[in-house]
């Protein structure tokens, strides 16, 4: 029975993979019970980890992944194209789904309105969908198609925060959003105009035919500064940290471990495969420029991030400093470099999802994320504190850490290239991250909690039992790197190889 | 409240019609102009014609938003279910190839069901959207 239901949709994964979710969200809208909501994301999301799970195997074992839609053939039809680099995004992202899955209930239960619940299921869903989709689709226009589904399902998600600031900041997100989203289709629009075609591949062919041109130049422009606001590559991050400060906690956990990641992906994707390096990074500056931009965005995102007293909002321009070095990693366009980038996608989803998680157990204790909710903390909530220091550790890149791991590669990467001064800065900017995360560490073991303080309870079991899952994979992905690093540089060097 | 006798009573006669018409742009999207999301904004239409009419009150007991919820997702799920039936008949996800003995008569049967699925969706969505705005700013919501 198995083996005849596997005959039929072994196959299909790659399609189950962006289909379920989205037949999951009406599921969800149907049922309308909120635990019963609940269950059905649950069982959708921890399939999805499968599937994926099941298709990194694959990819690593026998190869790219071509799927087609409808049966239409390639490159006429929308084709599902999986390979080294997405297979791993496509993990990390639904992994991070499922596990922010497990602490939702007991987070968003003093944050929304019950009966708003099941529509916040089906959101949830929706958004993966979309994030998903972007990660495995071969098709240029099928991205911007699930950019857009997953940019709406995230606004609607960050204005559901408690303050009236989450609707004004999902309000900023969407015309920031909308206008990146803008500038996708006028580059894909513009490539279409060139190529013929809209079929990743059968794209990067026809513009290694056809050579350099001002229409693929500008193409390349559109496509990099609408991706750079999806991103929030500094200086397009104006966006973030009003969205992630101002969302519901898991809401923000959930979109600063996969939006911007998949993002990421889709800059490496359009810089690699489809316009080939040469002519993004040599032929056109294109390379100097992100670095310059990773290296401001490196440092004015940690420099901002000390000085705030919102621990939330500190984590955000943390997110900005971040994404500054994976966009470093592209930038160096060699094999540790590009590695360093990729892997960070990975280490950075594992610990900064794990940190707004331990933020959402604050909030749902203190009501309030602000320094002076920490004071205390170490010994009022012990492990969700201890959850934070760890994961800031992570941050700031310690040894035995996934943040070491990734800063070992760009740093590697930097030197590979012959630029010292990049692997000093980036070793220098650590130093900030050590400097944001002490406050918060300080004031949580050291500072008293003011002396009226009522007695707090531990988080809840199931929002402790996420935020370790992650946490705990900062570490345990700090030592054993066959997965992230080893798929990671397999990646670049598909990626680099592709040229060369 | 003004009466607006004229115009209710020219609605009635009209919105037959339009519903009417709705449906002959869905079901012979097949063959000529029409499809799914015309035909659903067009049905969606002669709902937010009555509800301008006969207020939204009454309105909202003809076409109650719970239902219109469940369509609006019903719809989805007809689309991707037939996806869904295309894996199970052997074929690729949205295959409409195998869903009938013939390939024609998938390609037909397929079609057919999706652009229903659309059309359900737009329609409900179409009526929730204007319940919403219409229903702003009221004390009983």
């Amino acid at each position: 029975m198995i083996d005849a239901l596997w005959n039929l949709i072994g196959d299909d994964l790659p399609a189950l993979q962006i289909a379920m979710p989205l037949l999951t969200a009406t599921v969800c809208v149907i049922v309308r019970r909120p635990m019963l909501a609940w269950a059905v994301a649950m069982f959708n999301a921890w399939g999805a980890v499968v599937n994926a799970s099941i298709l990194l195997y694959r990819v690593w074992t026998r190869g790219t992944i071509s799927y087609v839609e409808g049966g239409w053939p390639v490159p006429w039809g929308i084709e599902l194209r999986i390979d080294l680099l997405n297979a791993l995004v496509l993990l990390v992202v639904t992994s991070i789904c499922a596990v922010v899955l497990v602490a939702v209930p007991r987070s968003i239960a003093n944050e929304i309105p019950r009966e708003k619940h099941y529509l916040f299921y089906a959101t949830y869903l929706l958004c993966m969908t979309g994030l998903a989709g972007m990660t495995i689709t071969g098709d240029a226009f099928n991205i911007f198609v699930f950019l857009e589904i997953s940019s709406l399902s995230s606004y609607a998600l960050i204005s559901q925060g408690r303050t009236s600031r989450a609707l004004t900041s999902a309000i900023q997100y969407l015309i920031m959003g909308t206008l990146g989203g803008t500038f996708i289709l006028l580059g894909i629009g513009m490539l279409y105009m060139m190529t013929g075609t809209l079929n990743l591949v059968d794209m990067a062919d026809q513009l290694a035919l056809l050579g350099v041109n001002r229409t693929v130049l500008v193409a390349m422009a559109c496509l990099g500064v609408g991706i750079g606001i999806k991103l929030a590559v500094f200086p397009l991050h104006t966006w973030l940290p009003n969205a992630y400060t101002y969302a519901p906690a898991v809401v923000t956990a959930f979109l600063a471990a996969t939006a911007t990641k998949v993002a990421y992906y889709v800059l490496v994707r359009f810089a690699f495969s489809v316009f080939r390096i040469n002519l993004t990074l040599d032929g056109t500056h294109g390379g100097a420029l992100l670095m310059t931009l990773g290296i401001a965005g490196m440092f004015a995102g940690s420099l901002v991030a000390i000085f705030q007293d919102n621990i939330k909002r500190m984590l955000a321009y943390s997110s900005v400093a971040q994404i500054g070095y994976m966009v470093v990693g592209l930038s160096l366009a060699n094999e540790h470099g590009l590695t360093g980038g990729l892997v960070h996608v990975f280490n950075h989803a594992v610990t900064k999802c794990g940190l707004f998680l331990v933020l959402a157990c604050v909030v749902l204790r203190m009501n309030s994320t602000r320094l002076s909710a920490f004071a205390g903390l170490g010994r009022r909530m012990p492990f969700t504190f201890a959850a934070f220091v760890l994961g800031g550790l992570s941050l700031i890149g310690v040894p035995l850490t996934v943040g070491f791991v990734s800063k070992w590669y760009l740093v590697l990467g930097a030197l590979d290239a012959g630029l010292w001064p990049v692997a000093v800065l980036i070793l220098l900017s650590s130093v900030l991250a050590l400097i944001y995360i002490w406050r918060v560490v300080e004031v949580g073991y050291f500072t008293a909690p003011p002396e009226d303080a009522d007695e707090v309870a531990e988080a809840p079991l199931s929002m402790l039992v996420s935020t370790w899952i992650l946490i705990g994979g900062t570490l345990v992905f700090g030592v054993w790197t066959s997965l992230s690093a080893g798929v990671a540089s397999a990646a670049a060097r598909m990626l680099i190889g592709g040229v060369s | 409240m003004i009466s607006h006798l004229i115009p209710r009573v020219l609605s009635k006669l009209l919105i037959p019609l339009i519903m009417l018409f709705a449906l002959y742009v869905q079901f012979h999207g097949d063959y000529g102009p029409g499809g799914g999301f015309q035909a659903g904004v067009i049905f969606g239409a002669g709902i937010i014609l009555y509800s301008l009419l006969f207020g939204l009150d009454q309105a909202k007991e003809v076409f109650p938003p719970r239902v219109l919820e469940i369509f609006v997702a019903g719809g989805v799920l007809l689309y991707g279910g037939v996806g869904i039936a295309a894996i199970f008949a052997g074929g690729n996800f949205l295959d409409y190839d195998v869903l009938a003995h013939d390939p024609h008569h998938g390609q037909h049967l397929g079609i057919l069901l999706v652009e229903l699925g659309v059309g359900i969706t737009v329609a409900a969505v179409m009526a929730t959207i204007f319940f919403q705005f219409a229903g702003r700013g009221r004390t009983d919501d």
